[in-house]
């Protein structure tokens, strides 16, 4: 398989969705080939580093008023429950 | 009694609490205990469709940074990922009564959040461009897909990799580095885990669309990271195949 054919099926062989009939081929070639294999891995843990990657602070003025907005947002939807 | 107020006093930073009723005691306690229950988002949701204040609260406090975060992400300006974020819990709480548990919370909030950025990202659009929408089949992914350059083993796992804020300041960095239409597919099927399908029909693109935005997004952020975490003494030579 040429490369830039290779590159087309990286996407489903990442995920794991390659089509049955085109898999046998890449399958074969994935196994033969270490810097294939190389490059999966490291989208993969691409993916994965993204993932478990932290969150953003929400700066502290703006989360006062997030909270400040939900709570008179509550009152107008539970007027007695407040 | 003695518990639970210890358990709220903690909560709270606080060193002391006025005793309340009997029946306040039993409506905290309750409070107290889904407050502390990690995987009982259904559960305060449903309390909050009841009425439950602290439950709303609990869920707002949960999600906040993950929705604020893919805000940003997306649209790269604070006050814009602040106004999302908040138009997103407003919505949420608006149509809570609505949701009814095919998704988990957290999906379907975040679904609500990137429907508001991209709503933003189109009328950012609209203001700049004369002519076609980038989001149009015909958007110049015609260009060959870039052949990875730098090929290596990372060094560490994204387990020891994640938390570290030199990691993070990368991971940011190279996500500033991608095209907005490749990184806004990148986040919402990678990171968000929307399926191709959801991605597609939130951006008003094909699936095959997605697929090509996709892919040279995992390869463009691969190479930055790989060159950065990647173990030069593993270095594969670059090479063609047939």
């Amino acid at each position: 398989m040429k490369c830039e054919e290779l590159l087309k099926l990286l996407n489903e062989y990442v995920d794991g969705t390659v089509d049955p009939g085109i898999c046998e081929e890449f399958e074969r070639h994935m196994a033969g080939c270490n810097p294939c294999q190389v490059v999966v891995d490291n989208i993969r843990k691409t993916i994965q580093l993204y993932r478990a990657g932290e969150c953003i602070e929400l700066p502290l003025e703006f989360r006062t008023r997030l909270h400040a907005a939900l709570r008179e947002k509550w009152k107008i939807i539970h007027p007695n429950k407040s | 009694m003695g518990c639970v107020q210890n358990a709220l006093a903690g909560l709270y930073g606080v060193k002391a609490l006025i005793l309340p009723t009997a029946q306040g005691v039993t409506k905290l306690r309750e409070t107290v205990i889904l407050i502390h229950d990690k995987s009982a988002d259904e559960e305060l949701v449903r309390m909050a469709q009841k009425g439950e204040l602290a439950a709303m609260d609990e869920l707002t406090r949960r999600h906040e940074k993950r929705v604020y975060t893919l805000a940003w992400r997306m649209l790269r300006h604070e006050q814009d990922a602040e106004d999302v974020t908040q138009q997103a819990f407003l919505s949420a709480l608006e149509h809570l009564d609505g949701f009814r548990g095919e998704s988990t919370f957290s999906t379907w909030l975040l679904r609500i959040a990137s429907h508001a950025a991209l709503k933003l990202i189109r009328k950012r659009q609209g203001l700049k461009t004369v002519s076609l929408d980038e989001s149009t089949e015909s958007e110049g992914d015609e260009s060959p897909i870039p052949h990875p350059e730098f090929i290596a083993d990372w060094r560490f796992s994204p387990d020891r990799l994640a938390g570290r804020s030199e990691v993070f300041d990368l991971l940011e960095a190279a996500l500033v580095e991608l095209e907005e239409k490749h990184r806004v597919v990148f986040l919402l099927r990678d990171v968000e885990g929307f399926s191709v399908k959801e991605t597609a029909e939130a951006l008003g693109i094909t699936e095959a669309n997605v697929k090509v935005r996709l892919l040279r997004a995992r390869l463009q952020l691969r190479e930055r990271l790989t060159r950065e975490l990647g173990d030069p003494q593993k270095a594969l030579k670059r090479h063609q195949h047939a």
